[in-house]
């Protein structure tokens, strides 16, 4: 996700004094105008500009670490439970050997599965924050 | 013979069509006019295509037969090995489009040093993947026609260096994505012939508390010498030498008593149907209920098993994405979203695949126990066919599996001489012209034969793990703290890269020149990655944190291109 935290700035100071008023086409208006695009933000490496990267970084490194972790509970555990509890690794379900189909024939969708989950959302979040920036 | 016309045909298919390719593909910006117009699923299978080697092709089944459900971990830990780099390389390193791991290394890290460490790293890991693919292409020849292990090594290693040499085989494409359809097809339609001849045959029970045992009356020849223990005892026909005597069939048959015994090369054993199948010192008797369970032989052979296992997952797991040829063919996506949705659909090519290299070792273990015997494991895919499948379309099948097979090293080996000649002609030889590639492909080639030689003793899958624990003890770290890590430090990269490449290389060498010692250190040093990953993690970590003035100073810029979609144009790739 990203988010939009830290992502506003701060409005700038309004000290009592007279301004100019310029039509909003011309050079000094644009010059002047206070609120800077945020791809510029990115691309001039400002502060606000790091936080908006680092917050992409954060979401795509935390969902690839979401989706390591289903994939590592699920399979990793094996190997302990099978040495913990002999029994579990004998296991048959119509004769067939659960180890054995786990590893040999499971494991296989369920990759292509994790892997299609996450690259939906990986999208997803690059799409978010391609909005935030061209807003 | 129809096996021997395959194996030519592929061979002189993949020169032709490399050759021919010579002026289509030659520098790397073919590779990006490529990239408009190769779709993911071409690009896939391609990339499954140059991945599927001989460890996958011949090695696995080999493996099972031999230890059964813990090897499952090979194919699973080479698949998965997809899913990490998809979670955490695929994208972020096609846009930055660097072309090999010394070129991310050298832009990402603005130091040439660290390219120097990282070449030398692909080097070592080129050279370490290479072995396996010699040994199969020894392994093949001699099945097929019977010749020395050594010949297949020549031959094929001689093939490929000068193909590489001569330019062919330079990433096409095209060529790569047809050799995984070969590859699969050439493990599937026997396996399913395969299965049909076991329901045929009553479904024989693998699984059950019996040693294996030869189905029919069985000669066994013994091409080189073995030393086979025996178990239960049995009658054998001996035409040759058996415990230094010589004998031959009309001298009645042998009792072989229970314990060790020599049979010499050039020996034939005849064994009858139903007798108990003795085996080679080399591999651990067990019934097939000890066969089939977890941690079953393994234990007989690893003093920690639950270590090895988890160390060998670690390896597979990171270790895919430090290869030093995959990360080539991930440039050929047009950008960031493509390069993820050809990573999951190698994760399904290579699935597809991997669910019958196992097969082929669990009905080894019915139809061809002579292999436990002859201590050739590896050599399962290739014979078992043949051995199940009477008459024509046995030998068809035969020849259909003994095509992939070659088709495995070949597409394999030259992908890897392709870029161990680049390291070496560009940063070695200091030359990129085509004949400094050639000189470099020529010295690349002949050292991998020449060690090719020396590892008929080594289980192919085993050698492939190695090279697996090496990647990930570098370059895993390398990419992953580089891709997500601004603090990473040139220098930083540098120690991590030396410390983890060098224990990881250290201990493996120790343990094939048979120094290791037994108990704990050899276990950690037979299978290193569990130590030595989160050794070059944390040598990274802290050395970067010491030396934040080696952070290059457009780190900034850096994190953009790698990160950002391609179309709001804030990366500055390194390559166009």
């Amino acid at each position: 996700m990203v988010t939009t935290a830290g992502a506003e700035p701060s409005p700038p100071p309004t000290p009592r004094r007279r301004v100019t008023v310029t039509s909003p086409h011309t050079e000094a208006a644009q010059r002047a105008r206070p609120q800077r695009r945020r791809r510029d933000e990115l691309a001039d490496q400002t502060e606000l500009g790091d936080v908006l990267i680092g917050s992409l970084i954060r979401a795509q490194l935390g969902l690839a670490l979401r989706v390591l972790a289903v994939f590592v509970v699920l399979l990793g555990g094996l190997p302990l439970l099978f040495a913990l509890v002999p029994a579990a690794g004998r296991f048959e379900i119509g004769g067939l050997p659960v180890a054995w189909l786990l590893l040999g024939l499971a494991t296989f969708p369920l990759l292509v599965l994790l892997g299609l989950v996450y690259a939906r959302q990986a999208e997803r979040n690059e799409r978010e924050f391609a909005e935030l920036v061209e807003r | 013979m129809l096996a021997v016309v395959a194996v030519v045909a592929v061979t002189i298919a993949t020169i032709s069509i490399g050759a021919l390719g010579v002026r289509v593909a030659r520098s790397t910006s073919d590779f990006f006019v490529a990239a408009r117009t190769v779709p993911p699923m071409w690009n896939a299978s391609a990339i499954s295509g140059e991945y599927l080697s001989a460890a996958s092709f011949l090695g696995v089944a080999g493996l099972v037969m031999k230890y059964g459900v813990d090897m499952l971990w090979y194919p699973v830990g080479y698949a998965a090995g997809y899913l990490v780099l998809l979670l955490l390389v695929a994208a972020p390193l096609r846009r930055f489009g660097a072309y090999t791991i010394p070129d991310f290394a050298e832009g990402r890290l603005a130091s040439l040093r660290v390219r120097r460490v990282a070449c030398a790293i692909v080097l070592l890991i080129g050279w370490f993947y290479l072995l396996p693919q010699m040994k199969g292409a020894g392994v093949t020849l001699s099945v097929l026609i019977g010749t020395p292990y050594w010949v297949g090594v020549v031959v094929v290693g001689g093939v490929i260096t000068t193909n590489v040499a001569l330019g062919g085989m330079r990433g096409i494409t095209f060529v790569q994505a047809f050799q995984y359809w070969i590859k699969v097809t050439a493990i599937s339609v026997p396996a399913l012939f395969l299965l049909a001849h076991w329901q045929h045959d009553e479904m024989p029970d693998v699984l059950a508390e019996t040693p294996p045992v030869f189905a029919v009356d069985t000669d066994v020849a013994v091409d080189t010498g073995v030393r086979i223990v025996v178990d239960d005892p049995v009658l054998v026909e001996v035409d040759g030498t058996v415990d230094g005597r010589r004998r031959d069939p009309s001298d009645g048959p042998l009792r072989l008593t229970p314990g060790p015994h020599e049979v010499a090369a050039d020996t034939v054993l005849g064994f009858p149907a139903g007798a108990p199948t003795p085996h080679a010192d080399s591999v651990t008797a067990s019934d097939g209920a000890e066969w089939g369970r977890p941690f079953g032989p393994i234990t007989a052979d690893e003093d920690h098993p639950l270590y090895f296992t988890y160390s060998l997952i670690l390896a597979t797991f990171l270790g895919t994405m430090g290869l030093p040829h995959i990360l080539v063919r991930f440039y050929t996506n047009p950008d960031g979203r493509a390069a993820r949705q050809t990573t999951v659909i190698v994760l399904a090519l290579l699935g597809a695949f991997y669910v019958f290299p196992a097969l082929y070792g669990v009905l080894g273990r019915l139809y061809t126990p002579d292999l436990l015997l002859t201590g050739r494991t590896d050599a399962v895919v290739l014979v078992l066919p043949e051995r199940v499948v009477p008459g024509l379309p046995g030998e068809l099948l035969g020849a259909l599996v003994a095509a992939g097979a070659f088709a495995a090293f070949l597409s394999t080996a030259s992908g890897l001489l392709v870029l161990v000649a680049g390291a070496l002609s560009q940063d070695v030889l200091g030359s990129t012209s085509v004949g400094g590639f050639r000189r470099a492909a020529a010295i690349g080639g002949s050292v991998a034969l020449l060690l090719g030689l020396a590892v008929e003793p080594f289980d192919i899958n085993r050698l492939v793990g190695w090279a697996f624990a090496i990647a990930a003890s570098s370059f895993c770290p390398l990419l992953v703290l580089g891709i997500w890590w601004r603090g990473l430090s040139a220098r930083g990269a540098r120690a991590g890269l030396l410390v983890g490449g060098g224990a990881a290389s250290g201990a493996i060498l120790s343990t094939m020149f048979g120094l290791a010692p037994g108990g704990w250190i050899g276990s950690m040093l037979g299978q290193p990655a569990a130590w030595t990953v989160p050794l070059a993690f944390a040598v990274m970590v802290v050395v970067s944190r010491r030396t934040p003035s080696s952070i290059p100073p457009d780190v900034g810029h850096t994190m953009l291109t790698l990160h950002t979609p391609e179309h709001l144009g804030l990366a500055r790739p390194v390559a166009p």
